[in-house]
């Protein structure tokens, strides 16, 4: 191992470290330092987002090629580990609520997103698979956390035998790349195919394949059918992590994989990609309306959300867009990511013992009662709406932007339609809030509700800063190509 | 000997068996075989590819894979036992309380 190689996984080398020594001391001084563990699990987080942020070796590559330090890796690596800090400030008073605070809860999630950092670098199919798994299990473990509610075990189990089942899919495409090309690295799949060495077919197959395993993490249509049910089952704060943590690493995985080859595979996928998208965001926004449960309606607009980014990879076949495309898919998951913790804290808040308080009348006279909460929940359906100024909006306009740029009309087309439909169901929680009349209860949860509001801040205010935000994100996808 | 491509029709063969047995079988641990086939079914391609190519990486590929697998197995059954204690059953069709 040279020290270019050290310094390249030295965010995945501190964080499993760091998980691994809190699940040991968790385990021997339970009593001590019971509360001390999330607040070291978010430290440990803290230290590997500096140092992907600081990214000492930043464009270049490591192992022989299989991992890669570049802009790209260190964009995604800051947002998974700031998505995990909020995921254990919203866990961190839920769990003590709710009875089910089990000390492995935060290495797990730690263990989770080092797996997620390490998809961010994969530059080979290996890396890929090894962190789909390793992003994969914790959060198969978690999602049943709460046992025994026979909700999350449900919830745990469907996603493991249908997380599972992606696996597969992912290994066998994986395999058929190899006997396609014989590599596994990115760069030799697109060099052997540009030398016309590459078995095309069989390389064709293998990439549908793989399209169907990481089209199951981040629920395109028609592989959404697990996220509502192990959304709802799963506990809240868990929910609105997965939402946000492993749908950025799926999609960082799909977009290191296609970018890198689409340019000799777009023919091909382009249309295939056109049409996930479109299905995507129909189906996700349509099925959302008749949706009583906010869980479940969350879920729906995640899984229509995965449908908007995807628009950014059909719009990747335009070269002369490329950059733009992957710069703004980049910063919609940031958009989306800030947007989204902030709604499921405000669930997280209203949420009570046995699944109670997650209906859409539950939300009645939340506005009289608890106007800050409220007028947090109004932006945060807003920015997913894309109204401005929230930073949602930013994120559709340069999405929309990028694809009607790209020539592809009907699909932006779509996407405005769908974003209108979908207006729908998140204002009719505004509507609940503030129209209807009723006696919410929100939770004692200082943490939760600040999170609401710096979310709500958030969003707001990097819609005025969205430009130098674009920006970081166009320059970390300048040294992929 | 005998030609690469009928080792590659085999796994093949052996993946669909294994993704249909996962669409049709409604228990959870036969499930779980299937999928289990299906990453043994990548495992022969990839020592079948190997072979063609004459590259180690393919061979290597395959324990990583049996590691992965070995630790979906400890989760998975884990899972699957702590749901028989609670109802009874791993009929994956009696799981339905989530709906909406």
């Amino acid at each position: 191992m040279t020290t270019i190689d050290f310094y390249a996984i030295l965010p995945l080398i501190i964080l499993v470290a760091w998980a691994s020594a809190l699940l040991l001391l968790d385990l021997f001084f339970t009593r001590k330092i019971e509360g001390l563990t999330p607040i070291l699990a978010a430290l440990g987080l803290l230290i590997t987002l500096v140092i992907s942020a600081l990214n000492p070796v930043a464009g270049s590559t490591a192992f022989n090629g299989m991992i890669e330090a570049d802009g790209f890796s260190s964009y995604l690596q800051i947002l998974f580990a700031g998505s995990g800090i909020v995921g254990i400030a919203l866990a961190y008073g839920y769990l003590k609520r709710m009875g089910i605070n089990r000390g492995e809860y935060y290495p797990l999630l730690l263990y989770s997103i080092s797996g997620m950092i390490l998809m961010a670098q994969a530059a080979d199919l290996i890396v890929v698979f090894l962190a789909l798994e390793l992003l994969s299990i914790p959060l198969y473990i978690l999602a049943g956390i709460a046992r025994p509610n026979p909700a999350s075990e449900e919830a745990a189990l469907k996603y493991f035998l249908l997380g599972a089942f992606a696996g597969g899919f992912v290994v066998y495409g994986v395999a058929l790349s190899f006997g396609a090309t014989g590599t596994t690295s990115l760069s030799g799949i697109v060099a052997a195919v540009d030398s016309g060495l590459a078995n095309m077919p069989l390389l064709l197959i293998g990439a549908g394949l793989i399209l169907i395993g990481l089209g199951f993490k981040v629920a395109l249509v028609p592989f959404h059918m697990w996220t509502p049910d192990v959304y709802h089952g799963a506990p809240t704060p868990l929910t609105a992590f997965m939402a946000v943590g492993a749908k950025a690493a799926g999609f960082a995985a799909l977009l290191r994989i296609f970018l890198a080859a689409l340019p000799v595979l777009a023919g091909n996928f382009v249309p295939v990609f056109w049409i996930l998208s479109a299905l995507t965001m129909f189906a996700g926004n349509l099925i959302a309306i008749v949706q009583d449960n906010i869980k479940r309606m969350l879920a729906y607009s995640s899984i229509a959300h995965a449908g908007y980014i995807m628009m950014a990879v059909v719009a990747f076949g335009q070269e002369f867009v490329s950059k733009d495309a992957v710069a703004s898919s980049l910063f919609y998951l940031l958009a989306y990511a800030v947007t989204n913790f902030g709604a499921w804290s405000v669930v997280i808040a209203l949420e009570r013992a046995e699944g109670k308080g997650l209906q859409l009348e539950d939300y009645y006279g939340l506005g009289k009662k608890y106007p800050v909460l409220a007028a947090a929940m109004l932006v945060f359906m807003l920015s997913f709406i894309g109204v401005p100024p929230t930073i949602g909006f930013m994120g559709k306009f340069y999405l929309f932007r990028t694809v009607l740029e790209g020539g592809y009309t009907w699909l932006a087309v779509i996407g405005v339609l769908t974003s209108i439909l979908s207006a729908y169901y998140y204002l009719r929680v505004v509507v609940n809030m503030y129209m209807r009349e009723g006696d919410p209860e929100i939770a004692p949860d200082r943490l939760v509700q600040l999170v609401s509001i710096v979310g709500a801040l958030a969003v707001v205010l990097l819609s005025v800063f969205a430009t130098p935000l674009f920006r970081w994100a166009s320059r970390a996808v300048l040294n992929i190509f | 000997m005998i030609p690469i491509s009928y080792y590659i029709l085999l796994s093949a063969i052996l993946f669909t068996i294994g993704a249909v047995c996962v669409l049709i079988r409604r228990n959870a641990i036969i499930i779980f075989m299937g999928i289990e086939l299906m990453l043994n079914a990548a495992n022969l391609a990839f020592v079948a590819f190997a072979n063609q190519h004459q590259s180690v990486s393919g061979q290597i590929i395959v324990f990583f894979v049996i590691a992965v697998a070995a630790a979906e197995v400890a989760v998975g059954l884990a899972l699957i036992v702590t749901i028989f204690r609670t109802k009874r059953s791993i009929d994956v069709d009696q799981l339905s309380s989530l709906k909406g």
